[in-house]
């Protein structure tokens, strides 16, 4: 920077920045940026030249908190990454530094290859057109039409009214709201307003498109239509989406992959199905929790580690293994009397995703054992919760 | 009431319209701006310099302490300097600008910064710069505040040109003490005192109206 403004003042005696300060500037990240390469084996992966996100070690500090730990990630071109987390998590940080309306502290955010985080203001706003945001709360011009809110971002780039409007004209046509076009947006329901949001983060032809939060203002039923525009969108336009949210149901409709946050830490990441096939993490667990199905508390409440009348089995498959009759198979192979006490097959991404409680009589040990092993076989993964006294 | 009063009357309704409207609009001129930098200046705002802001601010703070009649005879040399005299309604005009301009600036303050945060963020996240951010966020947004309180500037500048007359500004204020009290002209004292509650209902009247047009947050 002292070298470009050396270099703007021109003269006589400073006919160009010293050399020492260009040299050490670029050496210094290189060495930091192998350094880090080093340091975390998730990140040396090669970038692929669909990547049209990637972090490199992300941290920024609040004061004694870390809202970004270390968060390396990539967004390739045409998915839709969710990113999940409580609040708190760090989610919104990670977000506002992709168009550098938050900066790192350290690490390296390339949008379309090109390293952001420490660009000036000035060449941050021809990027920033090049990202669409969507917002919790909307974030329309109350001053301002409809048709107005959606061409902002065109008058921005200094294109003529007429153009403008017929842009606008037409994303109101793609969201369904072409009858809004004059009206203003405290006429509009929240899920209109939304639509007018997306409609507006689309005028400008975004390579990118982030979503902060877009449905966690809105009832049920309009999030689901607020989430299908945006799978259409992403079907149509082929546009990439970056979402973060706190809803798994969100991730669940619309995601491609997910990434789950939680104390500025990516702790989990994988295709959607898989993540809620097989989570790793307690976090993850934890915000399944509410859409997945579990052993239902009075049954939880009267388990006994040691023995009962029934064992309590807990039986995830997923993908090919639940595709085929898993339970008749097991009364063929391993006769005796065996019953569903909760669950479900639910489809994430056209795989079947199941868990089941199974409750079997008896205390065979031995009979329990080949239960076990015959599901393991099937790729079933299975977990002995316990044993109630009587019957449930 | 004499025909010779009631020619006084008129041509003091006037002058205290003349010396409001004038000192009215420059203080739009002038204080919106005011408004603005103090604002933007401020902790998170567009252009954040706290030294800046508060400089501005303490300079604002100066001239609002000041009561208006000490304002309008400490300023006569100011006054000359402008307008070439210090007696006579131009010449009130300049205190009067200048004490309405950081009472303005002031009201304005506080309208544009009721402007939601997540909306400069928003024209920010497409790319807009700081002007784009004052022309098409925070004035327009803020713009039913920025009228309704420049009406109650406007009320304010009818009150205080009323002390105008001390430097022989005319205006229904000088009218109503040197007709209607000091010389127990009840009727002019009545006059005035109608002619003023219809032109500040009317003022009112008018910006409530401009207010209701303007405002679309629903």
């Amino acid at each position: 920077m002292i070298g470009a403004w050396l270099a703007e003042m021109g003269g006589p005696l400073l006919s160009g920045p010293p050399s020492y300060l260009r040299s050490t500037e670029t050496e210094t990240e290189m060495n930091q940026h192998v350094a880090a390469e080093l340091a975390d084996p998730i990140r040396i992966q090669p970038a692929g030249p669909d990547d049209v996100v990637r972090l490199v070690d992300l941290k920024r500090r609040f004061g004694a908190t870390a809202a970004l730990d270390g968060v390396s990630l990539t967004v390739r071109k045409g998915e839709i990454l969710g990113i999940i987390g409580r609040s708190g998590a760090g989610k919104s940080t990670l977000i506002r530094c992709l168009n550098g309306l938050e900066r790192p502290d350290s690490g390296q955010v390339l949008i379309e290859g090109r390293e952001i985080s420490r660009l000036g203001e000035r060449d941050l706003q021809p990027l920033r057109r090049r990202i669409g945001m969507v917002f919790q709360h909307f974030n329309l011009l109350s001053a301002k039409t409809v048709e107005d809110n959606v061409a902002l971002p065109l008058k921005i780039e200094g294109l003529p009214r007429a153009e403008r409007l017929a842009r606008a004209a037409e994303l109101l046509q793609l969201v369904g709201l072409s009858e809004k076009a004059k009206a203003y947006p405290a006429s509009l329901s929240g899920g209109q307003k939304q639509r007018v949001g997306i409609a507006r983060a689309l005028a400008a032809r975004p390579a990118l498109l982030l979503s902060d939060e877009a449905t966690s203002a809105l009832d049920p039923e309009t999030t689901r239509s607020i989430l299908a525009l945006l799978k259409d969108i992403n079907a149509r336009l082929g546009l990439t989406i970056l979402l973060i949210t706190h809803e798994m149901e969100v991730i669940r409709s619309i995601a491609d992959r997910v990434a789950v946050i939680d104390a500025g830490r990516i702790v989990e990441e994988g295709a959607v199905w898989q993540v809620f096939a097989n989570p790793k993490s307690e976090i993850t667990r934890s915000l399944l929790g509410g859409i997945r199905p579990q052993l239902p508390p009075e049954i939880a409440s009267r388990l006994l580690p040691g023995e009962g009348a029934e064992t309590i089995l807990r039986i995830d498959v997923a993908g090919e293994a639940a595709r085929r009759p898993l339970l008749s198979e097991l009364s063929a192979r391993v006769p005796g009397p065996f019953r569903l006490v909760h669950g479900g097959i639910d489809h994430v991404q056209q795989q079947p995703v199941g868990t089941l409680f199974v409750a079997i009589p008896g205390s065979d040990a031995l009979h329990l054992a080949a239960v076990i092993a015959f599901l393991k076989d099937r790729g079933a993964r299975t977990e002995v919760l316990g044993h109630v006294a009587g019957s449930v | 009431m004499s025909p010779v009063l009631f020619e006084l009357l008129l041509r003091s309704i006037w002058e205290t319209v003349l010396m409001t409207g004038a000192s009215g609009l420059i203080s739009l001129v002038f204080g919106l701006p005011l408004g603005l930098a103090l604002v933007a200046t401020d902790r998170g705002g567009i252009a954040e310099s706290l030294w800046a802001n508060r400089i501005l601010g303490a300079i604002i703070n100066g001239f609002r302490s000041v009561p208006f009649i000490i304002l309008l005879v400490a300023l006569i040399p100011v006054t000359r300097l402008i307008v070439g005299t210090s007696i006579g309604t131009w010449a009130a005009i300049v205190p009067l600008s200048i004490a309405a301009t950081p009472y303005y600036a002031r009201i304005a303050e506080v309208s544009l910064r009721e402007v939601d945060h997540g909306l400069i963020e928003a024209a920010l996240a497409m790319g807009g710069n700081r002007w784009t951010i004052i022309r098409e966020v925070l004035v327009p947004e803020a713009l039913p505040g920025i009228v309704a309180g420049f009406t109650v500037t406007l009320v304010t500048l009818v009150g205080a040109s009323a002390m105008a007359g001390a430097i022989g500004a005319g205006g229904l204020g000088d009218l109503a003490i040197r007709y209607g009290y000091q010389r127990f002209e009840t009727s002019v004292m009545v006059a005035v005192v109608v002619v003023l509650i219809v032109l500040v209902c009317g003022i009112q009247w008018l910006g409530d109206r401009l207010v209701a047009r303007l405002d679309h947050r629903g």
